[in-house]
This record gives C-alpha cells, sequence and structure tokens, in this order.
C-alpha cells in the first residue's frame, strides 16, 4: 500500500507518530500546506484526501495508507494557476498568504460538500436538496479556517466569484 | 508523544483482540486523542485503529436508525434519515468545529472527545484531578467561565465539549458495545458519568470495550426538535450553554418533550426535571420559564461563570417557544 499525493505514490512513514503534514513538509518538502497552530484550531493546514477537507496536523499519515492526498502544489502552478487561486489574486484574497493554501484548498472542499447538499450551521431547510452559496453559508463554511491579516472579505469575493452560481459578495 | 505501536482493526472482534495489550487506545479520526497524544496528557502504547469498522448509518426493521460507530460526523449530519426524522441531530453536528473536523471525527469518537477546561490541557503547570488523579483542581478559584453549573463535585468542575451528545440525549439513544466480555446494550443517558471523586472515570465503558454502534429508536416527536448553540463567536467555538430539544403540543398543552443541555455539566444534561415539570401544562412562555428554573434550581455557579444560569433558562424557553410556533 502507498499513500497517493498529488499523484506520485508515498510510501506511508514508519513511526507512526508523523502526522500527515509533517510527512507533506518534511519528507516530501511540500512545503504549500503550511503548520499554523498544529492543534486543529486555525485550518492553514487543510489538504483534500480523497476529494474531502481534513487538517493534516491532526491525522496520523499511516491512517491514510491507500488514500489519495491533494495539497495546494497538486492544484496549479505558477504558470498555470487553478481559477480560485487566480480569483485570490485578483480579489487581494489574502496579505501573508500563510492561510492561502489552507483556505484554497478548504474552499474546494467546502463547494463540494454545498453541492451534495450537505447542510450547515445556517442552512434553515434541512430537507433542501439545494443549498445556495449564500455569502452566510459561505462565511460558516469556512468558519474552519483564520486569516490573522484579515483578508476575510477578498476571500469571499474569490470563492463568491469562481463558483459562480453564488451571488457576488458585497 | 511517546512512541506507540499502530495498527488497523479489520472488523469489531479484531479490534477487541488488538487492544487486549497494556496501554492500548482505540483511535478514530484522532481529532482529540492525537492532539492530546502530542500534549502527552494521553499515552497510549498502541493504537488501535478503528476508522475502518461499520460507517453505515440504516434503519432497521423496528424504526431504530443505527448508526455505525466509525460514521464521520459529516456523514450522520447529512444523512437524509437523520436530516428528516431527527434534525436536532443535524443541527447538533453542523454546529459543532469546523467542517474539516467533521470530516474526520467519527461518531463514536464524538462520545469519547475530553473536556477542553484549560487546566486539564495545562499538563506542564495545572493540578487536575482528571489528568492526575488526587492532584486538585485548579478550576474551581481559577478562571472558570468556561465549567459546569450542574452535577460538578469538590473534584472537578469540567464540561463536556460534544455538540452531538446533547441530541443524542434528547433521542434516548442506545449504544451498541462489544468488548471482552461480550456484546451489550446501554441506554446513552447511562454512558457518561459525573466526576464525583473520580473524574478520571469519564464512562461506563469497561478495559477494553469498544462503540459498535449508536441506534436511535423510532421518535415521531423528534420531527419537531432543533439545537441551538450559545457561544463567543458565530462559529467554531465551543459552547457556553446549548439546548437540544424536541416538542409535541395538543390543543395549546405538552404532549411530549425531551430537552438536554450542553456546556453545563460533566455529560450532557437531560432536564428531567424541566420536562416532568411541561408534559400536560400549557406551551407557553410562563410554563416554559417556569420549568427551566425547575430543572437550574440546582445550579451552583462558580466564580466567573454564574450567566450560565440565566443564560441556560433563556435558551431553554427560546428554543421551546420556537417549537412551539413551528408544531401548531
Amino acid at each position: 500500500m502507498s499513500i497517493t499525493i498529488n499523484g506520485q505514490p508515498v510510501a506511508p512513514p514508519d513511526d507512526p507518530r508523523v502526522s500527515l503534514l509533517d510527512l507533506l513538509r518534511e519528507r516530501e518538502h511540500l512545503t504549500g500546506t503550511k503548520k499554523g497552530c498544529n492543534q486543529g484550531a486555525c485550518g492553514a493546514c487543510t489538504v483534500l484526501v480523497d476529494g474531502e477537507r481534513v487538517l493534516s496536523c491532526l491525522a496520523l499519515a499511516v491512517q491514510y495508507d491507500g488514500c489519495s492526498i491533494t495539497t495546494v502544489e497538486g492544484l496549479g502552478t505558477p504558470g498555470n494557476l487553478h481559477p480560485l487561486q487566480h480569483a485570490f489574486v485578483e480579489h487581494d484574497g489574502f496579505q501573508c498568504g500563510y492561510c492561502t493554501p489552507g483556505q484554497i484548498c478548504s474552499a474546494l472542499g467546502m463547494i463540494s460538500e454545498l453541492r451534495r447538499g450537505v447542510p450547515s450551521h445556517v442552512t434553515v431547510d434541512l430537507a433542501a436538496d439545494e443549498i445556495a452559496l449564500t455569502p452566510d453559508e459561505l462565511r460558516e463554511r469556512m468558519s474552519g479556517n483564520l486569516c490573522r491579516c484579515g483578508a476575510y472579505n477578498g476571500i469571499v469575493a474569490a470563492i463568491s466569484e469562481t463558483f459562480a452560481e453564488a451571488e457576488p459578495a458585497e | 508523544m511517546t512512541p506507540f505501536t499502530y495498527a488497523r482493526a479489520a472488523d469489531p472482534a479484531d479490534a477487541i483482540t488488538r487492544a487486549g495489550v497494556q496501554g492500548a487506545r482505540y483511535l478514530g479520526g484522532g481529532t482529540n486523542l492525537v492532539d492530546l497524544m502530542r500534549e502527552t496528557i494521553e499515552r497510549p502504547a498502541a493504537l488501535v485503529d478503528v476508522t475502518g469498522l461499520s460507517q453505515a448509518i440504516e434503519e432497521q426493521a423496528d424504526g431504530t436508525v443505527l448508526i455505525g460507530a466509525a460514521a464521520r460526523n459529516t456523514a450522520i449530519a447529512e444523512h437524509p434519515l437523520i436530516r428528516t426524522r431527527y434534525p436536532v441531530l443535524t443541527r447538533s453536528i453542523v454546529a459543532g468545529a469546523s467542517a474539516q473536523i467533521r470530516n474526520m471525527a467519527t461518531a463514536a469518537g464524538n462520545l469519547l472527545q475530553r473536556t477542553r477546561c484549560v487546566y486539564f490541557y495545562d499538563n506542564e503547570g495545572s493540578a487536575c484531578n482528571k489528568r492526575a488523579p488526587g492532584s486538585g483542581c485548579d478550576a474551581i478559584g481559577g478562571f472558570n467561565r468556561n465549567h459546569a453549573i450542574l452535577g460538578a463535585s469538590d473534584a472537578c468542575v469540567a464540561t463536556h465539549p460534544s455538540d452531538m451528545c446533547v441530541a443524542l440525549a434528547v433521542l434516548d439513544a442506545v449504544l451498541h458495545l462489544d468488548g471482552p466480555a461480550g456484546p451489550r446494550q446501554v441506554p446513552f443517558n447511562d454512558f457518561h458519568l459525573l466526576p464525583g471523586d473520580t473524574p478520571q472515570i469519564e464512562t461506563v465503558l469497561q478495559p477494553g470495550e469498544l462503540i459498535v454502534a449508536i441506534g436511535l429508536p423510532a421518535l415521531p416527536l423528534a420531527l419537531n426538535s432543533t439545537y441551538r448553540k450559545v457561544r463567543d463567536r458565530a462559529s467554531y467555538a465551543f459552547a457556553l450553554v446549548s439546548v437540544a430539544a424536541a416538542l409535541e403540543v395538543e390543543d395549546g398543552l405538552v404532549s411530549g418533550v425531551r430537552l438536554a443541555l450542553g456546556g453545563v455539566a460533566h455529560r450532557p444534561w437531560r432536564a428531567r426535571i424541566a420536562e416532568a415539570a411541561l408534559v400536560g401544562g400549557p406551551a407557553n412562555d410562563a410554563a416554559f420559564l417556569a420549568a427551566a428554573e425547575a430543572e437550574l434550581a440546582a445550579a451552583r455557579p462558580l466564580r466567573d461563570n454564574g450567566f450560565k444560569i440565566e443564560l441556560a433558562r433563556r435558551t431553554i424557553a427560546a428554543v421551546l417557544t420556537d417549537l412551539a410556533e413551528n408544531g401548531q
């Protein structure tokens, strides 16, 4: 078995104490994924596991043997940005940029949750099959990703524009 | 983290066998246990990964909805059977943690998460009877704004952190356990313990015992149910006070009610005194407030958390008022 990271097979660590975050950063040198709090409070380490957003700092890498991991490096390149990365640049969705890879991976996971009808804390009708990406829904669903620079308005605008069924942010 | 061995369990029997070694612990999504291990508050010698056990959410012949212990919190919240029949459970789950954590955390792990009392977490500098039995409790007389108002002891004033568990309390869930002594079922409301003199013992689980599934009995009352959480910020924070409730009103009178509180005690607090006060009486604000006061008569404030009593009183009444209007 192996862990697939951005399409490449990687052997799981021999030491089960290694977190998925440390595997990415220290062994695979994929330093796009950031270590913020390292205790599940900030969201900077968010990656996609089989398309679902998770916190790589609270994930023991050995638990993800057989899974497919996507990090920010797997989404776009400097010459060929993912549309959401481009939108973050256009809308000033960051200042220092430290939270940005987590914000982007989280937003991609968030959109797939929304499209399959996962309700949120602000969803009024739990029976609804379709949920609109209103600014309230977006902010609630992204609340696990902190931005100490306070670029939230730009982040909301970038995500809203990219996933066009949403209302434009104020 | 101190070193440990790791193994994936193939099925419950395999998990129980593997957990039969000294210092073994079951591992779910890791969202709480890994953090506690990093702080060396938890120091398991062996982790038995049980995320590969049942994640199924299925209706049984008797109308019970059975949730596999490894079902992720998000999967429970989004499941059509839960959203339509037990809205309080979906509402409680999506009020907790963040989406990333809900994608990782398992059903059983949610039940077994530990208090976020800052003195429990302060492994280096604080006395805590839960972490180090007999060492004392720095929360009593310390910063205790987040701590318990009901059922606390001189040994411990910590609160249970779960939102989902408050909903399971009103739903009268039944836990399906298995272990070295064989399978058994435990009512959810008998599962978590008050601190007493032994706050380090938090549940009735025996050594090596495993939660296999959570059963939700058929409960038509739950169709009109909800969860309200009051916290310091709008999202991604633990509850100061939360209320789970289900209400049925006929001809202006309460014909059925279930009520539980979160953020106020060492365990999810089923409010049976309030329920008894409400049944058969009028479904109006005065009755709701009176029932809340009856439940909270036993509340004992600490230095910083007296506000929780009034907050709980008003939140109970507000939630029941909403449900009464919704159920007309």
